[in-house]
């Protein structure tokens, strides 16, 4: 799950990191006391949505008068911002930070991931700020340190030295850093974090160091023991059909095709997307519709599934393990009937009573083609896609 | 011979008395498994399924010495659950459940690193060995013996591997579904070095998917170590970056794991790739001869 930056601030205020003055503001009319509270005569105003790039599609301005934050405030809020991170339509504009203007020495970059390969939390630090991290890595590898954290020990003082030796900071500033580098841990375990990253940490015209940006993704398996987290669920910054899918407890990715799946498991899920492309289709969606595919479940992928308007077909692949094909067969029919299908639906059932399970949804009069066997099956559904 | 599990192992089910549990053992049972017996906090004492039911791993492994546990509690107790049985002493742990936290995993797997322990999973299908015996909650009947042990990330692209191997006569030593979390027990790599050197297994499948960088590691591994020819197939060819596929390690994050650069360097390491997952099984057949 990601939180918005003004969120990932709240817990980087929380844990005793230094971030600028703000507010949040969700209506045009609260911009000027915003501004005022704030103080100066400078702020940074940004538009508050789960993507980066914000900058370069007019999303974040500086501004010179609390004015500027009412016209700011009117012309985004309710809006929805297209960067190249999103999709063609953009994500939803529903609030907005205000903050003090930050003079700016110097920028860097600070993340902190779960790394797969040695197993830790590690921090990544660079003195390339504010760019694509990618590219530092792939082209200057010599300006990035990795400093995988021991769960035994915690962050270690000395690995905020090295980190510091490689973000180009001095004494004073090493030293501020060998108190972030604890914080920055507790705030990752404390919530569970799979990341957190500030691009850009700055140094300050007064040389101190500063978290201008704050991204944090958090662990969806731990969300259940983060109450604090859950309250910062942003449903508008998500797919409606992929939040309705989860509620129901389904794992469904919109995307550009015109076939529907269904599929039980994750990776023939996967398996399944890529065979129809195999043979010249396009899915619409992954759907792991889970290991029982109950008539209940069935239904509701069915729903969530024909709820875009591009799909022209769907394919069922159920691999029945310890369920028996006949059943899910019968679930199949249930669905088709409750939800109302009126486009084609090819099913492919495999396992056990696979046979059995066919002659029930072949013998039901539905417009379904039910084929035992995947590549005639994908084979079919890319036919009737066309 | 096999790997990991054969007919002598004694396998104690953690969480014996859930449904999850108590479906999956009865099928177990049948496949022909050895189930000494159940744990279930506050339970023991309670026969479930004609085995005996205990309060904790310890008070089993006292009566009925186990050499393998299986484990269907849910999510927020698998830490302690892992970690009780590694403490009494269990060598081969296998974690169904799916949904563990990450940073758990984290902790648990550095411990049991130390300890010199084997976990499967979490979030994994399990393991078997065809004929002698079922830990996990895979469909029995499409398994034959056989000479492919297969490996993987996921678990009904499992079950392709298998009923097309076994559709085709090749059976299989033995699957093990590792899981699809970003931190897994056992990896690629580990299940490898066991089916070199095992001498029933002739052809290794690797079942790996986007997300992470195992498959990758694994293809050096393979490169180096193994003399036994290596089948692979990657799903998510056709998955959109940044979006979990339903696996909580199934992401293609910062224009890593993407399933081209997975099957280039597997290429480049001498595996043989099935292109789509219908030609798993024929290839490894064309490999077999």
């Amino acid at each position: 799950m990601n939180l918005h930056e003004y969120q990932g601030k709240q817990l980087f205020a929380k844990f005793g990191l230094p971030v600028s003055k703000n507010k949040v503001i969700t209506s045009a009319e609260d911009a000027i006391n915003a501004c005022r509270d704030i103080g100066g005569t400078k702020w940074v105003i940004k538009a508050q949505v789960h993507a980066g790039g914000r900058g370069k599609a007019g999303g974040v301005k500086l501004i010179n008068t609390p004015e500027e934050a009412v016209d700011f405030s009117n012309h985004w809020l309710g809006k929805r911002l297209v960067t190249y991170q999103t999709d063609a339509q953009g994500q939803l504009v529903n609030s907005i930070l205000i903050e003090e203007c930050t003079d700016i020495a110097q920028e860097l970059y600070l993340s902190a991931v779960v790394d797969r390969g040695t197993q830790r939390i590690v921090f990544i630090g660079s003195s390339e700020g504010g760019v694509n991290i990618e590219e530092v890595a792939e082209n200057t590898p010599e300006k990035i340190i990795y400093e995988p954290i021991d769960p035994l020990t915690g962050p270690m003082p000395f690995q905020a030295r090295k980190i510091s030796k490689i973000l180009g900071l001095n004494p004073e500033q090493s030293k501020e850093f060998s108190k972030m580098l604890p914080q920055l841990t507790d705030l990752f375990v404390t919530h569970d974090l799979t990341l957190l990253e500030i691009n850009p940490l700055v140094i300050t015209q007064g040389g101190k160091l500063h978290c201008l940006d704050a991204k944090i993704n958090i662990d969806t398996n731990a969300i259940y023991r983060q109450p604090e987290i859950q309250e910062m669920h942003d449903p508008s910054q998500e797919d409606p059909r992929e939040s309705e899918a989860a509620m129901h407890d389904l794992s469904y990715v919109s995307l550009e095709g015109n076939i529907g799946c269904m599929v039980n498991g994750a990776g023939l899920a996967m398996g399944t997307m890529d065979t129809i492309k195999y043979f010249g289709g396009a899915p619409a969606n992954f759907l792991d519709v889970g290991g029982t595919a109950t008539q209940e479940r069935v239904s509701k992928a069915f729903k969530i599934i024909l709820a875009d308007p591009e799909v022209k077909v769907v394919l069922v692949n159920i691999f029945g393990g310890i369920v028996r094909c006949d059943l899910i067969a019968e679930g199949i029919l249930a669905a088709i009937e409750d939800v109302g299908v009126s486009i084609p639906v090819v099913v492919r059932l495999e396992g056990n009573n696979a046979d059995i399970g066919s002659t029930i949804l072949a013998e039901s009069g539905a417009e379904i083609v039910s084929l035992n066997n995947l590549e005639d099956a994908a084979i079919k559904a890319v036919e009737l896609s066309k | 011979m096999s790997i990991l599990v054969n007919k002598d192992t004694r396998l104690l089910v953690q969480g014996f008395t859930g449904s999850q549990a108590t479906l999956h053992s009865e099928q177990s049972i049948e496949y022909g498994t050895n189930i000494v017996g159940g744990v279930t906090p506050g339970k023991g004492g309670q026969t479930h399924l004609g085995a005996p039911v205990f309060n904790s791993v310890h008070d089993a492994m006292e009566a009925v010495q186990p050499n393998a546990s299986i484990i269907f509690v849910p999510a927020p107790f698998c830490k302690d659950s892992i970690l009780e049985a590694a403490d009494a002493g269990i060598k081969l742990i296998i974690c169904i459940t799916e949904g563990v936290p990450t940073l758990d995993m984290l902790i648990v797997k550095k411990r049991i690193d130390e300890l010199g322990i084997q976990l499967i999973g979490p979030n994994c299908p399990g393991v078997i060995t065809p004929g002698e015996a079922k830990l996990g909650i895979m469909p029995g009947s499409i398994h034959m013996a056989g000479s492919v042990g297969i490996i993987s990330r996921s678990g009904t692209l499992t079950y392709e591997a298998v009923k097309q191997t076994t559709d085709l006569g090749l059976g299989q030593s033995t699957c093990v579904g590792i899981g699809g979390d970003p931190i897994p027990g056992t990896s690629f790599i580990d299940a490898l070095k066991l089916f070199e050197a095992d001498e029933q297994t002739k052809a290794i499948v690797m079942v790996g998917e986007i997300g992470g960088t195992a498959e990758e590691e694994a293809a050096e591994y393979i490169r180096d170590h193994v003399t036994k020819p290596v089948i692979s197939y990657i799903a998510g060819q056709t998955a959109p970056a940044g979006k979990r596929m339903g696996h909580a390690g199934a992401i293609i994050a910062g224009g890593k794991g993407t399933a081209a650069d997975k099957i280039k360097k597997l290429k480049e390491c001498g595996v043989h790739i099935a292109e789509n997952l219908l030609q798993i099984g024929a290839k490894a057949k064309e490999v077999l001869g």
